[in-house]
C-alpha cells in the first residue's frame, strides 16, 4: 500500500487509461462519442455513478469480509450498482430532463458499463483503503470523461471528411481508438 | 435432415454466423480487446462466457412466468451474476495461472451486454430447450470471434500459436499487437475485412469514395 493518493489518480487518469489501455467501457465509449455535447455529460454522470458504487463497495466489502461472504461480492455489488444508476436518473429526471431525454438509453446502461463494475472489483483486488478507493473512482471517472470527450472531438471533426464507405461506421472508431491508444501510451510509467 | 432439425440447427447458425456477436452485432467489446492477447487465453474465455450465456439463459427462460416485467433486469442480472461467480471459482480451482491471465475479466463476464441481450430479446419469450440451443450458438459465435483475434495477435505479437514457435530465432515479434492499441487495429481491420466481403457478396464495388456530407 505504498500508493500515494496522488500516484492512484495520474495513474487511472492517464497511464492505466479505463478506456484505452483498460479496454473497460467501451460500449458507451462507441455508442455515445458521436456528439460532443451528450459525450460530456455522459462522462460526468458516469463518474458520479462510480463514485458512488465505489463508496458503497468500500462499505459493503467491510461488511461482507466481516461477515466472510466473500462469494455474494459479485452479486452485491452489481445490485448496489443498480440501484446508483436509478438515483442518477431519478436526479436527472428532476433537475435536467432535456439532457435526460439526450442521454436516453445509455443512461439505464450505465449499469452494464464494466467501468463501473471494474472500478468496485480493482479497488477490492487491488485492497485501496478508503481515501484510495475514492481516488481511483473520481480518476478513473476523469479518464473515461476524457476519453470520451477526445474521441467525440474526432469523430465531430470526422464527419466532414470524405471516408471510403468500406471503413465506416465500427471499424473507423475502432481504427480512430487505436491510435487515441497509442497515444495514450506515452504517458506509461507517468505514475511511478 | 427433417424440417425440425433444420429449424434447430438454423437457431444456433444464428448466432455462430448471421448475427455473430463480435463481427456483425459489436457487443461484447471490453472482454472481446482486453483478454485477446494469446490464443489459449480467447478460448478459456470464450468457454466461459458460452457457459454462463447457456446456462441463464436456460434459466431465465424457465422462470419467464414467474418474473413480474418490472423487475425483470435485476433478475436476469442477479442469475447471470450467480453464474459467474461459480465460474470464476471453477477457473481459480482449474488452474491458476488462467485465473491471473484473465484477471478481473471473468467477474467482469456479468456486464457483457451479449448475455442480457440473449436473455432480454430471446431467452424471456422462448422454453428452455430453443432458448439454450439460440444462447449456445451465441457462445460459439463469440468464442469464434475471440479466437480470430486472439490468434492474429498471438502470432504476430509473440511469434508462437498456443504457446509453440512459429517463426525461427530471427523472428522480431510485433510487440504493438499484444499491447492495448493491437486490440483495436486487429479488429478493425477484422471488420473491414468482413465489410468488403459482405459487399463483394452484394455485387457492389468496393472501392468507391462517396462523400456523405
Amino acid at each position: 500500500m505504498s500508493e500515494s493518493a496522488f500516484q492512484i489518480f495520474v495513474n487511472a487518469l492517464l497511464a492505466n487509461n479505463f478506456v484505452l489501455a483498460m479496454f473497460l467501457g467501451l460500449c458507451p465509449f462507441l455508442g455515445v462519442s458521436g456528439k460532443l455535447d451528450t459525450a460530456f455529460p455522459m462522462g460526468v454522470a458516469t463518474t458520479f455513478v462510480m463514485l458512488v458504487a465505489s463508496l458503497c463497495a468500500y462499505g459493503l466489502n467491510l461488511l461482507l469480509t466481516a461477515f466472510h461472504l466473500e462469494f455474494l461480492r459479485l452479486i452485491s455489488y452489481i445490485v448496489i450498482i443498480a440501484s446508483a444508476v436509478q438515483l442518477v436518473e431519478m436526479v436527472l429526471k428532476k433537475y435536467s430532463p432535456a439532457l435526460f431525454r439526450a442521454l436516453g438509453i445509455y443512461l439505464p446502461l450505465i449499469t452494464t458499463n464494466c467501468a463501473v463494475l471494474g472500478v468496485a472489483l480493482f479497488q477490492t483486488a487491488r485492497e485501496y483503503d478508503f481515501v484510495q478507493s475514492v481516488t481511483f473512482s473520481i480518476g478513473g471517472g476523469a479518464g473515461f470523461t476524457l476519453a470520451l470527450v477526445l474521441m467525440a472531438s474526432v469523430r465531430e471533426r470526422l464527419t466532414l471528411s470524405n471516408v471510403p464507405d468500406l471503413a465506416q461506421g465500427t471499424a473507423l472508431s475502432l481504427m480512430l481508438a487505436g491510435i487515441l491508444s497509442l497515444s495514450f501510451m506515452g504517458f506509461a510509467g507517468l505514475g511511478g | 435432415m427433417n424440417a425440425a432439425q433444420y429449424k434447430t440447427w438454423d437457431e444456433f447458425m444464428e448466432g455462430v454466423w448471421r448475427q455473430n456477436p463480435v463481427f456483425v452485432m459489436v457487443l461484447g467489446m471490453c472482454p472481446t480487446l482486453a483478454v485477446t492477447v494469446s490464443a489459449i487465453n480467447a478460448i478459456s474465455m470464450g468457454v466461459a462466457t458460452l457457459f454462463v450465456l447457456v446456462c441463464s439463459c436456460g434459466l431465465v427462460s424457465l422462470m419467464r412466468k414467474l418474473t413480474p416485467k418490472e423487475v425483470r433486469i435485476a433478475v436476469y442480472i442477479v442469475i447471470i451474476a450467480t453464474f459467474v461467480t461459480a465460474v470464476d471459482y471453477a477457473i481459480q480451482a482449474i488452474s491458476l495461472a488462467l485465473y491471473d491471465a484473465l484477471g478481473a475479466f471473468i467477474q467482469l463476464i456479468v456486464v457483457n451486454c451479449i448475455i442480457l441481450g440473449r436473455a432480454e430479446a430471446h431467452a424471456a419469450k422462448n422454453p428452455p430447450l430453443p432458448a439454450m440451443i439460440n444462447a449456445a450458438g451465441m457462445g460459439v459465435g463469440f468464442t469464434i470471434g475471440l479466437l480470430a483475434l486472439g490468434v492474429v495477435r498471438e502470432i504476430l505479437g509473440a511469434g508462437t500459436l498456443f504457446g509453440v514457435a512459429l517463426f525461427g530465432a530471427g523472428f522480431q515479434p510485433w510487440v504493438i499487437m499484444v499491447l492495448p492499441p493491437g486490440g483495436f487495429f486487429v479488429l478493425g481491420a477484422w471488420l473491414l475485412l468482413f465489410s468488403w466481403w459482405a459487399r463483394r457478396k452484394a455485387g457492389l464495388p468496393a472501392k468507391e469514395a462517396t462523400p456523405h456530407v
